[in-house]
This record gives C-alpha cells, sequence and structure tokens, in this order.
C-alpha cells in the first residue's frame, strides 16, 4: 500500500530533480570524467583510440628523484674551482641518454642544495607541475589569511552609522562586480613595465629616486604582484559576508559591554569575533577555495611566466587540456587539485569544529 | 500536441523544398568582427557564389578568431561540423589527421603558379587553400640605416649574423632609441613559431626533425640550436631588444615613435610604416645566419570538413573563390599578400612599384612552411615556452633538452600522428 509518506516522497524528489539534476549534470559526471580520462591516455582530438593507461599520468606528473652530484675533479682528485665556484657536471650527462641511472631519465632539476663538497639535487618528471603546485600553495597561504583580515577590518569599518558611509561600502565592492578579466587587463597597464601607473606612483612619491620595475617581468616581483591585485579584486566581495556576519550580533550584547566598561579590544576579542565564529570559517574555506581554483589573472597577465614563477594548477590544467589536447594529462591535474583541496577542506572543518 | 507535431511536420517540409533545388552548404569562417574588410569581403563571395549557380547555397557563419578553434573542435566532438572550414596553415594535418577535415580532391593543376605557402598539403593531398599569404619583415628607415653607416641589405645578400650583430650594437651604443630591434615579445601564441622558428633555421635547427616527424633530438637541442639559443639569449641580456613583458601598445607603435630602429613585423603591419615614413621606410629579409635567409608562411585557408555530405558544394565553392579577382579583392580589403603574381598586379600594394611589393618577392623566394604534423600544435606551444624562458634567462641547453623531451613524447603518445 502506498502510504502518504511514499508519496510525499517521490514529491520530494520530483522537487529536488532540477537542482540535483544539474549538479549531477555539471559536477558530478564531469568529475567522474576527469577520473576516468585520468586513468587514460585519451586525447582532445585524435583518430587513435583512447586506451587505459593506469597511473601512468600520476606517475609522470609527481615522478621524484633524489642524486648527489660530485664535483669535477682534476687529476689529482681535487674538486675543480673556478671564480670560486665548485664546477660540477652538466646534470644532462645523466639525465639523458644515460643507460646507467635509468630512473633519472627525462627528469630535470627542481631544486638543490650544496652539502660539503657535492650537490644535492632534486630531480622532478615534471617540473613545471611541481612548481606549479608550489606556487599554487604559496598563493593560498598568502591570500586565505590576508584577504580575510583585510576584508574584516573593512568590514569593520564600514559597519558604523556615518553619513555617507554606503558609498564607502560601494567603493570596496566595486572590483567585485567588475569582470576579473577586465581587471587583469586593467592591472597588466598598472603593473607595465618602464612608465606605468604604478611606476609613475612610486617615483612621484620618491621624487625620482624610485627605478622602474618590470612587475610582472621579474621573477621575484611577479607571484606577488599577482597576489596583491588578487586580493584587492576579492576583498570587497568577502567584507560584505563579514558585514552580514557582524550585523546579525546584537546590539544587546554590544550596550551589555559596554555597561561593564569594556574597552574596544575586548568587545572585538569577547564579543565581535566568538559571535563570527561561523562566518569566519564560511570565509576561510571560500577563499582557500577560490585561491586554489587561480586561473584568470595568470591567462591574461603573465600566462604561467617568466621562468613558471607564476605557473599555477587550474592554468596548467587548462594549458594541457586544451592547448596541448591533452585531456588526460589536464584531467589527471584537476584530480589532484580536487584531492588536495578536499583534504585541505577536512582539515580546515576538524581545526574549526566545535569542542564541547 | 498531436496538432502540434503536424505542423512542425509540415514547416519541416515546407522548408525543406526549396532544398531539392538548391542544396544548402554551411560554412565556418574566423574573421567575425574583423577590423578591416575581411568579413565585407567574405559575405561578397559568398553572395556571389549563390548568386552564381543554383546548385548550392552557402550559409556563412563568422566566429571570433580566438574563439574558432575551440567551436570547431567542440562541433568535431559533437559531430556538427560545417561543410566548408576555414583553417590556420599549420593547423591543418592536425584537424586532416584527427578527420576533422577531407582531401579538396581540386584538380592540381589550378594551383599552378601560386605562392608556396597558400597550399596545404598533408600526407601528398592536398587539403587545403587559401586566397593570401603573409610574410614578416625586418621594419625600418633608410635614414636611420644610412645614419649609422649600415649596409641596406636585398634579397640577394641579406645581412650575415656578424653583420646584424654588429649593426644592433651600433644602434644601442648611439643610445638614440631605447632598443635597437623589436620582436614582438609582446605578442604571445602563435606569433613565437611562426616569427622566430625561422630564425632557427636560418641557424641550422628546427623545431622538429623534418625527415620523419618522429623526434626533435639534435634538431632543437643540436649544435646550430644551442647557438642559436646562445644569440637569442644575448639579445636580452644585453638590452637589445625589450623582453616578454613588453607592453603591447609599444609593440604596435614603438617603431613609429621612435622608441625603436627595427621592428621584427608582418606585412599587416606595414601600411601604417608607409603612410608614416613614405619612401623612407624599408621592409628587409631576414639576416642569414648561415643557413639561408627565410621566414614563415601559411595564413588562413579554406577546406572541407571531414563529415559534410556535400564535397562537391564545397569544392565547387572553394574553385570559385580561386580567382585572381578575389585574391585582388582580399588583398586591396585586408593588406595581405595575394597568391599569383598575376593577382599581385591588379592590387594597389603589390603591384609592380605597390609600397608592399617587396613582401611578394620575400613570400616567393624565402617562405617555408611550418612543420608539416598533426604534432605541431603542441610543438608550436613548447616551442613558445622554450624561447620566453630563454628570453628569461633559463640554461639554454638544459631548456632546449626538456622542450625536445616534451615534444619526443608527445609524438610517442600520439603513435607517431600517422607519418
Amino acid at each position: 500500500m502506498a502510504s502518504k509518506l511514499k508519496q510525499s516522497n517521490r514529491a520530494g524528489w520530483l522537487m529536488a530533480l532540477p537542482g540535483a539534476g544539474l549538479i549531477g549534470l555539471f559536477i558530478i559526471i564531469p568529475f567522474v570524467l576527469a577520473f576516468a580520462f585520468s586513468l587514460t591516455n585519451q586525447r582532445l582530438a585524435s583518430p587513435n583510440p583512447t586506451e587505459f593507461i593506469g597511473l601512468e599520468n600520476y606517475s609522470e606528473l609527481l615522478g621524484l628523484a633524489v642524486f648527489t652530484l660530485e664535483p669535477e675533479r682534476d687529476d689529482a682528485g681535487n674538486a675543480v674551482v673556478e671564480d670560486g665556484e665548485i664546477q660540477y657536471p652538466r646534470l644532462r650527462k645523466f639525465t639523458r641518454k644515460n643507460a646507467e641511472f635509468p630512473h633519472l631519465d627525462g627528469k630535470r632539476e627542481w631544486f638543490s642544495w650544496q652539502s660539503g663538497e657535492n650537490r644535492t639535487v632534486v630531480l622532478a618528471s615534471d617540473v613545471v607541475f611541481m612548481k606549479a603546485l608550489m606556487n599554487t600553495i604559496l598563493f593560498v597561504i598568502v591570500v586565505a589569511p590576508l584577504q580575510s583580515a583585510i576584508a574584516l577590518t573593512l568590514a569593520l569599518l564600514i559597519n558604523q552609522k556615518l553619513r555617507g558611509i554606503s558609498l564607502f561600502r560601494a567603493i570596496y565592492f566595486m572590483p567585485v562586480v567588475v569582470s576579473i578579466v577586465i581587471v587583469s587587463i586593467l592591472w597588466k597597464f598598472i603593473y607595465s613595465p618602464g612608465d606605468g601607473l604604478l611606476n609613475n606612483i612610486l617615483s612621484a612619491f620618491t621624487f625620482g629616486a624610485f627605478e622602474p620595475h618590470d612587475w610582472l617581468g621579474d621573477t621575484s616581483t611577479a607571484l606577488g604582484s599577482i597576489i596583491a591585485m588578487s586580493i584587492w579584486q576579492g576583498v570587497g566581495f568577502h567584507m560584505v559576508i563579514w558585514l552580514s556576519g557582524l550585523q546579525t550580533i546584537s546590539p544587546t550584547l554590544y550596550e551589555a559591554a559596554e555597561i561593564e566598561g569594556s574597552k574596544k579590544w575586548q568587545t572585538f576579542r569577547y564579543v565581535t569575533w566568538p559571535g563570527l565564529r561561523n562566518t569566519a570559517v564560511l570565509i576561510l574555506i571560500v577563499i582557500t577555495m577560490q585561491a586554489f581554483a587561480l586561473f584568470a589573472q595568470i591567462d591574461v597577465m603573465t600566462q604561467g611566466g617568466p621562468l613558471d614563477s607564476t605557473q599555477v594548477l587550474v592554468f596548467q590544467a587548462v594549458e594541457r587540456g586544451y592547448g596541448k589536447q591533452d585531456i588526460s594529462g589536464g584531467s589527471t591535474i584537476s584530480v589532484i587539485l580536487f584531492v588536495i583541496v578536499l583534504s585541505i577542506s577536512f582539515v580546515q572543518r576538524w581545526l574549526t569544529r566545535e569542542r564541547k | 500536441m498531436r496538432l502540434l507535431i503536424h505542423t512542425t511536420m509540415l514547416a519541416a517540409i515546407g522548408f525543406a523544398s526549396p532544398a531539392l533545388a538548391e542544396t544548402e552548404l554551411s560554412m565556418w569562417y574566423h574573421g567575425a568582427g574583423s577590423a578591416n574588410a575581411e568579413e565585407k569581403l567574405i559575405n561578397q563571395l559568398v553572395d556571389e557564389f549563390n548568386a552564381s549557380q543554383s546548385d548550392w547555397k552557402v550559409v556563412i557563419e563568422t566566429f571570433p578568431q580566438l574563439a574558432y578553434n575551440d567551436a570547431v573542435g567542440a562541433a568535431a566532438l559533437a559531430g556538427e561540423l560545417p561543410d566548408i572550414l576555414d583553417v590556420d596553415g599549420p593547423v591543418m594535418p592536425n584537424w586532416a589527421w584527427a578527420n576533422y577535415m577531407q582531401p579538396l580532391g581540386i584538380d592540381e593543376a589550378k594551383l599552378e603558379g601560386y605562392l608556396p605557402g597558400p597550399i596545404g598539403r598533408w600526407n601528398g593531398e592536398v587539403y587545403s587553400v587559401g586566397l593570401w599569404d603573409a610574410a614578416v619583415a625586418l621594419t625600418t628607415r633608410r635614414s636611420t640605416l644610412e645614419k649609422y653607416d649600415i649596409r641596406i641589405p636585398t634579397l640577394e645578400e641579406p645581412w650575415s649574423l656578424d653583420e646584424f650583430n654588429s649593426a644592433l650594437e651600433k644602434i644601442k651604443a648611439s643610445g638614440d632609441f631605447e632598443f635597437p630591434l623589436d620582436l614582438g615579445m609582446a605578442w604571445k601564441g602563435e606569433w613565437y613559431p611562426y616569427a622566430f622558428s625561422p630564425l632557427l633555421q636560418s641557424f641550422g635547427g628546427d623545431i622538429v626533425d623534418r625527415s620523419t616527424y618522429q623526434s626533435a633530438e639534435d634538431v632543437l637541442n643540436g649544435d646550430s640550436a644551442l647557438a642559436f639559443g646562445e644569440w637569442w639569449q644575448g639579445l636580452f641580456q644585453n638590452k637589445l631588444v625589450p623582453g616578454t613583458s613588453q607592453d603591447g601598445a609599444d609593440r604596435e607603435t614603438g617603431l613609429l615613435e621612435g622608441k625603436y630602429a627595427m621592428s621584427w613585423n608582418g606585412n599587416w603591419a606595414a601600411l601604417p610604416v608607409v603612410e608614416a615614413f613614405g619612401d623612407d621606410a624599408l621592409f628587409l629579409p631576414a639576416p642569414d645566419f648561415g643557413n639561408g635567409s627565410t621566414i614563415g608562411a601559411a595564413s588562413w585557408q579554406f577546406g572541407i570538413s571531414g563529415t559534410s555530405k556535400h564535397p562537391e558544394g564545397a569544392r565547387a565553392f572553394i574553385e570559385f573563390a580561386l580567382q585572381d579577382k578575389w585574391f585582388a579583392a582580399f588583398s586591396d580589403g585586408t593588406g595581405l599578400i595575394p597568391v599569383t603574381s598575376t593577382a599581385a598586379a591588379d592590387t594597389a600594394n603589390y603591384k609592380p612599384g605597390g609600397s608592399l611589393e617587396v613582401f611578394y618577392g620575400l613570400s616567393e623566394n624565402q617562405a617555408l612552411v611550418r612543420p608539416v604534423t598533426p604534432g605541431y600544435i603542441v610543438q608550436a606551444k613548447v616551442f613558445e615556452k622554450a624561447l620566453a624562458d630563454i628570453a628569461n634567462g633559463a640554461d639554454v641547453a638544459d631548456t632546449l633538452d626538456a622542450a625536445v623531451d616534451e615534444i619526443n613524447e608527445d609524438i610517442e603518445n600520439n603513435k607517431g600522428y600517422g607519418h
């Protein structure tokens, strides 16, 4: 007998269908496909049949090796030193067509350090991917705390009853509404080498003492420049979320704090901050996930350069999947990114859990 | 409901009936929103073809160039390619290999007297033909070279490596310019392999070994490629050319504004130079770095999609387009190089004595198409990154090795790309 519960159940599923169907079609199925493709040699366009190749895509991305380079020695067995630097044989002698070191074949130097006379080199199968991974993590580590802190400060500043405060709200929120592609193009002009806006401003403030800098063309400032503009662009959105959190805190709590003679800092520490707990968890997770998805700025401003200093994971996934027609390689990067973001979200959930 | 189906069916029959006499052919074109007369001319070409006969009716759809290749890829996956495609010359082998395209089946005698670049061959068959070609030249001013007492090179006797280097050094030493030469590093993407791989070829290297197309070993990282790499890096280290972060606006106007003494640029950018400098404008051939002076070739071309049900109609359209009249019209409207000398004689810029005549000679004598292989799409990307990295100071040998490894691995993963 069809009970009322079962009938309502069917109606419930029906109502959930549009949403669930879309999520399934555009999020779950693509992810399952990406995982499946990552185990094959699927190409974007190819007459060759797709083949199952197991975890080869993963080992090609993640393969690492450590190798110790011994210095070049003269006849007496001493290390050759030129211009105060110990000379080493070229790595390509060992990594290319050398039957004695099959495990180094095709690998490239990622980074190295000196230990005594020897140089220890860490080699990676895919140095570009490794750099992209490190840059992405660095980006997240800098952006997540900094952007949420600045957004909170802005939210506290505009959460006041002053004349014209909505003007400030609009100004801070403006970059969010502008397309990130437009923002990136504008900031490319700002960072332009030579006579860009930033160089002009800095040189005006220092009365000409500042030497124009090639912000995006220098490996030491490229990623930092992108971090700065990304924070500027994204901060307004999180400010609004903080603001909504601030406005849910009951004014009576503030009144009580005032009566108790609480100082400004104490009010923030014991009234505002505990009241923002859930907002903080939300913002941290959202910013982390958005930061991992960094793409448009890189695509428009640097294309991963100079010298891979701004390579990031999503850019690499797109570059490989579409640019180089290697759908399986791009899918593999996406799966790795998914695993990283998922585990970080779990860790964040656990760290910010309600302690009873 | 039933009524609705009937009406739809009636409507379908109603729309289909004129097609019994006239079969519709779909055509995709990359030039939507083009700044010059290109889009107008292509529509005119289609209209005149449709009026000229009653068997076929071409319906054109234009795309912005940046979205075009993606659209074709997506349509191929969905099995919805149009009958007539236009395709960028170096990309054609990839599309032919992936069965996006079929051989043109055109009588090759009709292509006699054409420049080499606009004819797209893959696996011994013609797949695409273009109505125009493009060429690159060292653009500068006669007065500049005379001021620094530099020989004006000719097609027969281009600059040698030493001559070119000393010319750059001389201009640099004068301090009159921000940079002696502008290579156009601001133009990312296809510009790098199109404009710079001929320089590598002139040194004796190449992107991939063209005898087999199975490996880049010793070609992209052999001795001559290493020599090219060191020279290339030197240009940037010695501040002879602006680097990869060059401002796009400087690329467009730097030569005209006197920031740069010379610019490595295409014929499509030549008319403003002629307008600004008049007879003083010079378009010089690429230097000969030891293995001949050479430039890239092949621009956009027409072909028939692999799934077209009416290849004979598509062929009729393409043959209709291959007339001197259209070569000349497109050249006048866009500044591009007409593909036959007879058409060139009818154009404003490429006729004997015309201001861009020299480009026709460059295309005719020096043009070498980019590697004719389906793997070119990947190889172009790898080459672009290697050149950008070397310009930014990466180790030359290691960078070229890595490029070779990536190219070879890709060829292997694609089972030799059908060569």
